[in-house]
């Protein structure tokens, strides 16, 4: 089991990261491009077999940044395509990830239904 | 004689001579001395406002983020922990995990918590999961007017539409080279 | 030839200078808690006005301003001849639907945050030129409509850039009259769109200072007036950041000591985190339609510019890596 504090610090550097980004570009580096990038960049790490030892070493401090869905999608890929060749690289992904999407959508529909945009002073 | 037919060498011509006049050159824009200048002005004026405008506040803005991520990932941690020693799989305890986190974060933004977080957390809560989740959920929220389907069921996809094409051509893409490797 | 009241590059001088007879302002709860929260007709109790959005809100808001200047000289919406107005959202839509309500012939202006002015210099032009006797010039934005509209969703969570604007939940309205005792608008300079190349959305301030500085300029050489001819020059919402760069652009383009300020630095309190200041068109409409007009009136300024300032930002364009182009038009008031 990964230790609490190796998550911490993983996941907080990860953070770290995108604020650099962040505050180093314009505002119109939005939270959709932050996350756009932290997906795709996980997916390619994860492709070369890099983020794997990031998240050996890290735990929920890799896997929760949304990098780490991009090294799900991956990982589930990979795998079915071992077990199905070409059809699994279409479907491994989204099996992997299949949870943390509809559990996105899902809640968020249910949300947007139950709450109002609040007032901000 | 069709119009098509007719007007075809005509426009053409006129459109070199639009390009000749505007110094068009080759399909791309020649700078004129007149925007040269203008550009000059522009840096100026860019070296006087960069001066002028505000910093950002690096060192909290650091460590807010930082913090803020780094506990966000703890808890994750601390859940996947807690139900490997139940005897769930690892795999199964870091999906159920980042569930819970999906529906926390959902909850926040509905009580309108998780806005004033990211006001200071900035990427601290935009990089974990739970930002994927508050940015689906802002979205669908602020066009519950315009209807359930169009509306909420639309613009839900407005953040996490982007993120999810990226995520799945880029794990088609690392799928397909591995056939190829393999095959 | 140029034209007969017209006046060096883009300047007109008016020969029977049009009369503001009336005005009115409406404002939310932020603008009416912040230091002129006294000197406006009505402060809002919340942003959605009893309505079922926010869009409806400001056009509630828009109408019930128009109405107020109207009774202020005990007319109806039937016995204004013209309604010029404008606001930031799509197709002008809060504008639209008030002039729907009220039934004033309505022409409708976009000129982002510049709206005031450009009602005045247009409803000038025209009564000047004998076509209307009343004119009813108005602007509104709403917080939340051009949060969702230029921005992000309200409870995603961004963090602010601190050179960001808070747009301001507020309208006003002018009645003009070709007759009436002051204040007179007697000239006004039609602005040209000014690109400094800034292409930061979150710096509105930076992209208009540009096009103020031009306009106040062009106006003082046009008309040959000292820097410190006017009581007040006030631009509409440039923010700290924008009038802080403004002041700089008049020393460099010799405007020796202007009373300047922006509607966007008064509008609020340094407590109540709008970052670099207020934005939007009903900014500089409420500071005219409140405080300033009220100022004029009882002595404390004779002459008045009123340079509201435009940033001509469309999001679409923006994302396809444009620069923001931005617009400012001034109107010169006073008292005799």
């Amino acid at each position: 089991m990964v230790p609490l504090y190796m998550a911490f610090l993983v996941g907080g550097s990860l953070c770290l990261i995108g604020q650099i980004i962040m505050d180093a570009t314009k505002a119109n580096v939005t939270p959709g491009h932050i996350l756009v990038g932290y997906i795709t960049s996980g997916a390619i790490l994860s492709g070369l077999g890099i983020y794997q030892s990031l998240v050996n070493l890290g735990g929920a401090g890799a896997t929760v940044p949304l990098s780490g869905f991009g090294h799900l999608l991956v990982q589930g890929t990979l795998k079915a395509v071992e077990q199905r060749g070409l059809l699994g690289a279409f479907s491994g992904g989204v099996e992997a990830a299949a949870a943390g999407i509809t559990a996105a959508i899902v809640f968020g529909y249910l949300v947007a239904v139950v709450f109002n945009p609040k007032v901000k002073e | 004689m069709t119009p098509d037919v007719d007007s075809r060498p005509f426009l053409m011509n006129k459109n070199r001579l639009l390009w000749a006049k505007y110094g068009l050159q080759g399909g791309k824009l020649m700078q004129t001395p007149d925007q040269k200048l203008k550009e000059l002005d522009r840096q100026e004026y860019e070296e006087l406002a960069s001066q002028i405008r505000p910093k950002p506040k690096w060192a909290a803005n650091l460590l807010w983020a930082f913090v803020v991520g780094g506990l966000i990932c703890t808890l994750g941690q601390w859940m996947v922990n807690f139900m490997v020693s139940r005897g769930v799989s690892l795999a199964d305890a870091s999906s159920s995990a980042s569930c819970i986190l999906i529906f926390l974060a959902a909850m926040a933004t509905g009580l309108g918590y998780y806005n004033q977080l990211g006001q200071r957390a900035g990427a601290g809560s935009i990089v974990p999961i739970t930002g994927f989740a508050n940015a689906i959920v802002a979205s669908a929220l602020e066009f519950k007017r315009e209807g359930y389907i169009f509306g909420v069921g639309a613009r839900i996809f407005s953040v996490a539409g982007p993120t999810l094409v990226f995520g799945f051509v880029v794990a088609v893409l690392v799928g397909l080279i591995k056939v190829f490797l393999t095959s | 030839m140029p034209g007969r009241k017209k006046r060096g590059q883009q300047t007109v001088v008016f020969e029977n200078p049009p009369t503001i007879t009336a005005w009115a302002s409406v404002v939310g709860p932020k603008e009416g808690a912040g230091p002129w929260g006294a000197e406006f007709d009505v402060v809002m109790d919340d942003y959605i006005f009893g309505e079922k959005t926010w869009e409806i809100a400001e056009y509630k808001m828009l109408r019930g301003t128009i109405e107020r200047a109207l009774e202020k000289r005990n007319f109806r919406p039937e016995d204004a001849e013209l309604l010029l107005a404008g606001d930031l959202l799509n197709q002008i839509v809060a504008s639209n639907f008030a002039a729907r309500d009220l039934e004033i012939p309505f022409l409708g202006l976009y000129g982002a945050c510049s709206t005031m002015s450009e009602g005045l210099t247009v409803g000038a032009m025209l009564m000047d030129g004998g076509y209307f006797d009343r004119i009813v010039a108005a602007a509104s934005s709403h917080h939340y409509t051009a949060e969702r509209q230029y921005r992000f969703p309200t409870e995603q969570g961004v963090q602010k850039s601190q050179t960001a604007q808070w747009t301001a939940t507020a309208a006003g309205a002018v009645l003009l009259e070709s007759r009436g005792s002051g204040p007179y608008i007697k000239a006004a300079t039609v602005g040209k769109v000014i690109d400094m190349g800034q292409t930061d959305m979150a710096d509105m301030g930076s992209a208009m200072a540009g096009a103020a500085v031009h306009t106040i300029k062009t106006h003082l050489d046009d008309l040959n007036l000292p820097g410190n001819y006017y009581d007040l020059i006030v631009t509409g919402d440039l923010g700290k950041v924008g009038s802080a760069i403004a002041s700089q652009l008049f020393v460099r383009d010799g405007i020796v000591n202007p009373n300047y300020s922006d509607c966007g630095v008064l509008l609020y309190d340094q407590s109540q985190a709008v970052g670099s200041g207020g934005s939007g068109c009903g900014c500089s409409a409420c500071m005219l339609c409140g405080p300033l007009l009220k100022k004029m009136q009882n002595g404390e300024l004779q002459k008045l510019l009123l340079v509201s300032t435009g940033a001509l930002m469309s999001p679409i364009i923006s994302f396809q890596g444009e620069s923001i182009p931005s617009i400012a038009h001034a109107v010169a008031i006073e008292m005799y």
